[in-house]
């Protein structure tokens, strides 16, 4: 009996013991474009030595991971206390109402309300996290190759024709594989496509169908990509609408421009050193406008965290003014922190072509649509991108004609509006 | 065995060895004896039987019952309860077809798509995995030198992971890659595998054939080494043609052996998806996606999930492959029962 009793006395201090440990865990499900894993290492470290009772366990994984797994844990009501994610709005029911948890609720409207509406619920006040980073879409051009083949960069306000044109020089002239890459993204698509005057955001606020604007930037890259002007290989990579980027072609010189976004400059600016000369161009026009598309990764809290308040803790300290200004300036993210952005940052790179790519689309941000803006906190948007990326890339693979792939992508949206139940 | 030499006495090793067997037996003994007495001598089979079946049933049948649930749900969420029922309209939107030979012609024409890929892919894969891996397990089994050597040589990828493996020839393949390196360097013009649809889905078949044909010969060369010898003998000394050896006493014999790997590359190849979905990612277009990437993708992979129609294809992907082996081992019984006669 007095055995038995020892026993079960050990098994309760063992249980005590492990329940306390959990109980001051936190877990953050990070994803890195560069160096804001180590960076933000640093950060949590420091966090730990002032509240040595909280361990913060951050678990670097592929953005795949966030994309594709994290949904599903989240259904689940599972999934870690703070992820690092880029699809804010959608999944926005599962983030956890911070504003009764941190210590000045002002602090962080004031600061971080811009943004606040991506990540929470339509119609609420919540404070679901911070953006870690703003980013915009955007062009980089490999000036060395247009030097050596001179063929002068297009200027600012040059069309999407002209770089066309100019990208096909380049290349001819240098043998380079790939005159334009654009990510395989629908996101990326987004940009060029409200700059030939597409909308996405019906009256009624659920998906219109694909029209003139859409079809006419559509129907040019499907032309360049059966032509060569555009990479055939990032769009034909995969079927469905799995991501992927062109960023290792253009860190390899085989590509003239390239389209992607802000947060490549840290990336560039480590993995091309001084191999060749890169600059930012911003977003070639249409005929509607010249725009990329807004957007970056938000830090939210998970509200199926068992550590609410410790939560609400680290995410008050790496949302601190200093802790925002040390994080962008070496990340060389643009932050989203308004106090941050009016005092001025002094990114931490003796790189010239990064600070200057970098001032490019702190510019960029002033000529963004409206509808640009929007998208990033639509309900939608991800929806209209997923359905993008699958039939625009087979019709480039030419599995299909544009009218059917447009007539597709109009199915393929209803049908998940249908399923949502929206 | 000392312990039977005159004059010497006490325990051999191998009696030493036996005590904790018969430690265990003897604490055994009185549980199954009661189960004997309870049972009956008939019921011990079950008995024995149960934990394995309990496993099944947990693992196996009652995810099946769970997804054959879930294909009779619809919507986005994921826990059943939180489903709409919707009866068999998933399967009615798969069956949604006015030309089943034409994908683009069905409501859900990627299923379609990726059900007739899978159809060529099994067709192609299945006869030459079957093909290679028999000429292989023959050769190997002729007294070869280093014979140990080249049946490792062969087996050799079957313990890569399939991520590896597809990353493997993803770098071998690719534009930059070491085939267009060698091509090159002999004045041959590169070319770019993956983004050409007859040579992605050849090189899917082909990588799939490299990654697993050791295992399947490895069992076709158990087979063959089974055969009794003599009836090799028998032949030769009545001077027989080496082809009529292959097929009067060779293949009949293997064709126990033979209907397993069958119906194991025949489940494989319909349930491919790992290294194809690194090597190729389903491109280019839709050419290399498979029936188990379309499941995944509609159920997990796009933002709004799907799992009410992810869980119908595959529940009619099990039935086919459910149809496929019944067919094969009805084939073979009539084989088995003349096999027997004689």
């Amino acid at each position: 009996m007095t055995k038995t009793r020892t026993m079960l006395a050990a098994f309760a201090v063992g249980l005590m013991t492990s329940t306390a440990a959990i109980a001051g865990e936190v877990r953050i499900m990070w994803y890195s474009d560069g160096v804001e894993g180590e960076v933000l290492k640093d950060l949590v470290d420091r966090f730990m030595k002032e509240n040595p009772d909280i361990n913060v366990v951050i678990d670097n994984v592929s953005y795949s991971v966030v994309r594709e797994q994290l949904p599903v844990q989240l259904e689940a009501g599972d999934g870690p206390d703070i992820a690092r994610v880029t699809n804010l709005k959608a999944l926005s029911k599962h983030w956890l109402d911070l504003r009764p948890l941190v210590a000045d609720g002002a602090y962080w409207d004031k600061n971080f309300g811009d943004q606040a509406d991506w990540m929470r619920p339509d119609g609420s006040n919540q404070i679901s996290g911070f953006m870690t980073q703003i980013t915009v879409a955007g062009g980089f051009a490999n000036k060395t190759l247009f030097v050596q083949a001179g063929v002068a960069i297009p200027a600012k306000d040059a069309t999407w024709d002209d770089w066309a044109k100019a990208a096909k020089q380049v290349a001819e002239s240098q043998q380079v594989p790939f005159p334009m890459a654009l990510d395989r993204s629908g996101h990326r698509l987004s940009g060029p496509n409200i700059s030939y005057g597409a909308n996405y955001i019906g009256a009624d606020g659920k998906p219109a169908p694909i029209d003139e604007g859409s079809k006419a930037f559509i129907s040019k890259f499907v032309g360049w990509v059966e032509d060569g002007t555009m990479s055939k290989d990032v769009w034909v990579s995969a079927a469905g609408s799995t991501y992927r980027a062109a960023a290792d072609d253009f860190i390899n010189g085989q590509v003239a421009f390239y389209y992607s976004g802000s947060w490549q400059v840290p990336n560039f600016s480590t993995k091309i050193g001084s191999n060749f000369d890169w600059v930012a161009t911003g977003s070639p026009c249409g005929p509607a406008t010249c725009t990329g598309m807004p957007g970056g990764a938000g830090l939210v809290a998970i509200k199926y965290t068992k550590n609410p308040t410790d939560v609400a803790k680290v995410m008050d300290y790496l949302a601190r003014e200093e802790v925002v200004k040390e994080f962008s300036e070496r990340t060389l993210f643009l932050p989203a922190h308004k106090g941050v952005v009016e005092k001025g940052l002094d990114f931490k790179t003796d790189d010239a072509q990064a600070k200057a790519a970098l001032g490019v689309f702190v510019t960029s941000t002033t000529s963004l649509s409206d509808l640009a803006r929007k998208l990033p906190g639509w309900h939608w948007s991800d929806t209209v991108y997923g359905a993008l990326v699958t039939r625009v890339s087979q019709a480039a693979a030419g599995e299909m004609k544009l009218d059917e792939a447009f007539t597709r992508i109009d199915a393929d949206i209803a049908a998940k509006v249908k399923d949502s139940g929206l | 065995m000392t312990a039977d030499v005159p004059g010497r006495t006490g325990l051999s090793l191998s009696d030493l060895a036996m005590v904790p067997v018969r430690l265990a037996m003897s604490f055994i003994d009185a549980p199954l004896r009661w189960v004997q007495k309870t049972f009956g001598l008939g019921g011990m089979a079950t008995f024995f039987l149960l934990p394995n079946m309990l496993i099944f049933g947990i693992f196996v049948l009652l995810p099946f019952f769970i997804n054959f649930a879930y294909s009779m749900t619809g919507g986005t969420a994921l826990f059943l309860p939180d489903r709409s029922f919707v009866g068999t309209d998933q399967y009615a939107r798969l069956f949604d077809c006015a030309n089943y030979l034409d994908p683009n012609s069905c409501v859900e024409d990627t299923f379609w798509t990726a059900v007739g890929n899978t159809g060529w892919f099994v067709v192609l894969q299945v006869t030459l995995m079957i093909g290679f891996s028999l000429v292989t397990a023959l050769i190997l089994n002729r007294d070869l030198r280093a014979r140990s050597f080249w049946r490792a040589v062969f087996f050799f990828p079957v313990l890569l992971s399939p991520v590896v493996v597809g990353l493997i020839w993803k770098w071998i393949l690719q534009r930059q890659g070491l085939l267009n390196f060698g091509l090159f360097s002999f004045g041959f013009e590169p070319h770019v595998w993956l983004n050409d649809r007859t040579w992605s889905f050849a090189a899917t078949v082909g990588v799939s054939i490299w990654a697993h044909m050791g295992f399947y010969t490895l069992i076709i060369l158990a087979g063959l080494q089974a055969i009794p010898k003599d009836l090799y003998e028998a032949a030769e000394m009545d001077g027989t043609r080496t082809s009529r050896v292959f097929l009067r006493i060779t293949l009949p014999l293997l064709m126990p052996n033979l209907l397993v790997v069958i119906v194991l590359v025949l489940i494989r190849a319909v349930q491919i998806f790992d290294e194809v979905y690194v090597l190729t990612g389903g491109g280019p277009g839709t050419s290399t996606l498979y029936l188990t990437q379309y499941i995944y993708e509609t159920g997990f992979a796009t933002q709004l999930r799907n799992p009410g129609l992810a869980a119908a294809a595959s529940i009619l992907m099990g039935v086919v492959l459910v149809v496929l082996t019944l067919l094969q081992l009805g084939l073979s019984r009539p084989s088995e029962k003349k096999g027997s006669r004689k």
